[in-house]
């Protein structure tokens, strides 16, 4: 069970990653700048349930707002360039981020006790949910209910106007300007929001796993950011959770007696997809087919009452 | 409305556009025409913000254009369409004038509506641009899936769908067959008759010829006519540019 629970656990924050990647796809732009505000989130709220003693949703809060603060700052100039040099100026902000936290030491005495992060040590009490008495079911629940959170805010906006011009933008940005759209504004707007999300992912994984280090941080990680939204398209935000299911549950707890050949098979799955199903596994196609089979079962099921 | 004085734009070394000088009257139809590599297609970049001229100045009812970023263009009044078809494929027909979607003046909605809202008023103002494109019973079809001549109309609907004043055709009827340039000529002119002024960039004589009230003539980058198309058919320096000499002129222009 607490197995189970820890695999939820992690498919939950690591959808919420994936989420904020997908926003910013959506603008046609790929960031690997998610790893960075995730680790602004996880530190942040960390350091204010820790140190300051702020209640759980209150430093999820400023945590991901400050996550979204930093993403809205790179968001200016890192969106000027695209392409590759984006992967680049977004690398090197997360690897700046990285560093910093590496090097941050912030050592304080909480009730005789002292905590805060320890640069190279990592940052190892953040013991709010298990000093506040929730336990994993608890915990796996609050992500969950988080991630279905921003799961709907993603659909709505996809119901509105703003989520219209965010795929045009992806797709045409020609076109979009010469519709009046102000590309940059748009994109940076789709940045800040991919920054809130990956940052209350990151506080969410922080007080989950109750220790954060450097080494949490990598590119590596911000690699799976990207490739869920990738793999499970951007025609709808299941596509994203059916891939971090996959990946998450599948090739990396599923496969886990294969060691580090897994990541082979990540490799390769990302190639795959990308060769014969670059819309994604759930295409539009795919989706309007589902949509299609849906109205007829329940068309079906009408006609029977 | 639109004045263009002494615009210059040149890559590198090649002067795309040198010197060009043409006023565009307030609801007229205004043909661009000329050969390949003459400089229409520039033009028309300069004015909708694409590329930012080298010299000389645009203005639109007295507003200089240069001072105006390109997305603001559209606010300016200014909308376009695109020599290959630029549409939001991904898209549905009617999300596509979403996105592009203007009110009318005096009766915009506010930040919030316009970005987070679904007015079930602007919703039917866009099916009766629909309608009037010919596209009324296609506005849930992905925009991609549409036959290369609804494309085609969907991307004026999508450029009258920001409320321009000035709208520039950049070569409309490339790649269409003689119904669908019919069908285009109306359409032209019934732009026309509801008030707005049209810039055509355009190879397809069949279309300039029917529908413009003037025409200027480019030359390598330079204006070298200028008149109604009546003039502009018998003008000797115009055959000669297009045709090399003025015997083979006539089976051409017609």
């Amino acid at each position: 069970m607490t197995y189970l629970l820890g695999i939820l656990q992690t498919i939950g924050v690591h959808t919420l990653l994936g989420l904020s990647a997908y926003l910013l796809l959506l603008t046609g732009q790929l960031s690997l700048a998610q790893v960075g505000f995730f680790a602004i989130g996880a530190y942040v709220s960390g350091i204010l349930t820790v140190i300051f003693s702020w209640n759980i949703f209150a430093a999820l809060a400023l945590g991901s707002l400050m996550a979204g603060f930093f993403a809205f700052l790179v968001g200016f100039p890192a969106l000027r360039v695209k392409g590759l040099m984006l992967v680049v100026a977004t690398i090197s902000f997360s690897e700046i981020v990285r560093l910093f936290f590496f090097n941050l030491s912030w050592r304080v005495n909480v009730n005789g006790v002292e905590v805060g992060p320890d640069s190279t040590q990592g940052f190892r009490e953040i013991r709010y949910f298990a000093a506040n008495g929730w336990e994993q079911i608890h915990i796996v629940g609050l992500i969950w209910f988080v991630v279905m959170v921003v799961m709907l805010a993603l659909w709505w906006l996809d119901q509105v106007r703003a989520g219209a011009v965010l795929r045009a933008v992806g797709t045409d940005e020609l076109a979009a300007q010469s519709s009046g759209i102000n590309l940059t504004m748009v994109k940076v707007a789709a940045m800040t929001g991919g920054g809130v999300i990956a940052g209350i992912g990151g506080g969410l994984f922080a007080h989950s796993t109750t220790y954060v280090d450097h080494h949490t941080f990598v590119i590596l990680l911000a690699t799976f950011a990207v490739s869920y939204p990738i793999i499970g398209g951007l025609r709808s935000v299941i596509g994203t959770l059916l891939a971090v299911i996959f990946i998450q549950g599948f090739i990396i707890e599923g496969l886990r007696f294969m060691g580090d050949y897994r990541n082979l098979i990540f490799g390769l799955l990302i190639i795959l997809v990308m060769n014969m199903r670059p819309q994604g596994l759930l295409d539009g196609h795919l989706v309007a087919d589902i949509r299609k089979l849906l109205a007829k079962l329940t068309k079906g099921g009408k006609a029977d009452a | 409305m639109l004045e263009v004085r002494n615009l210059v734009k040149h890559f590198g070394g090649v002067r795309a556009v040198d010197g060009l000088d043409f006023k565009i009257q307030q609801g007229e139809v205004f043909g661009l025409i000329g050969p390949n590599g003459s400089g229409k297609s520039t033009t028309v970049n300069l004015v909708c913000g694409v590329f930012a001229p080298t010299d000389g100045e645009i203005l639109l009812d007295g507003i200089d254009l240069g001072a105006i970023a390109p997305h603001n263009r559209v606010d300016a009044g200014v909308a376009r369409t695109f020599q290959n078809i630029r549409l939001f494929s991904e898209l549905t027909v009617w999300q596509n004038l979403w996105v592009a979607w203007r009110d009318q003046p005096g009766q915009e909605q506010g930040w919030v509506s316009n970005w987070f809202g679904r007015s079930p008023a602007r919703r039917q103002e866009i099916q009766k641009l629909l309608e009037f494109s010919g596209l009324g019973d296609k506005a849930d079809h992905l925009a991609g899936n549409l036959a290369f001549g609804e494309q085609r109309r969907l991307e004026l609907a999508r450029a009258m769908a920001s409320k321009p004043k000035l709208i520039l055709l950049d070569e409309p009827a490339a790649g269409m067959n003689s119904a669908e340039i019919k069908d285009l000529c109306q359409r032209v002119l019934a732009m026309k008759e509801m008030g707005m002024t049209v810039l055509l960039v355009e190879h397809v004589m069949e279309l300039v010829m029917n529908v413009t009230d003037r025409i200027t003539v480019l030359n390598f980058g330079k204006p070298i006519a200028q008149g109604t198309p009546i003039e502009i058919q018998n003008n000797k320096l115009v055959q000669e540019a297009y045709f090399g000499s003025a015997e083979n002129a006539h089976g051409g222009v017609s």
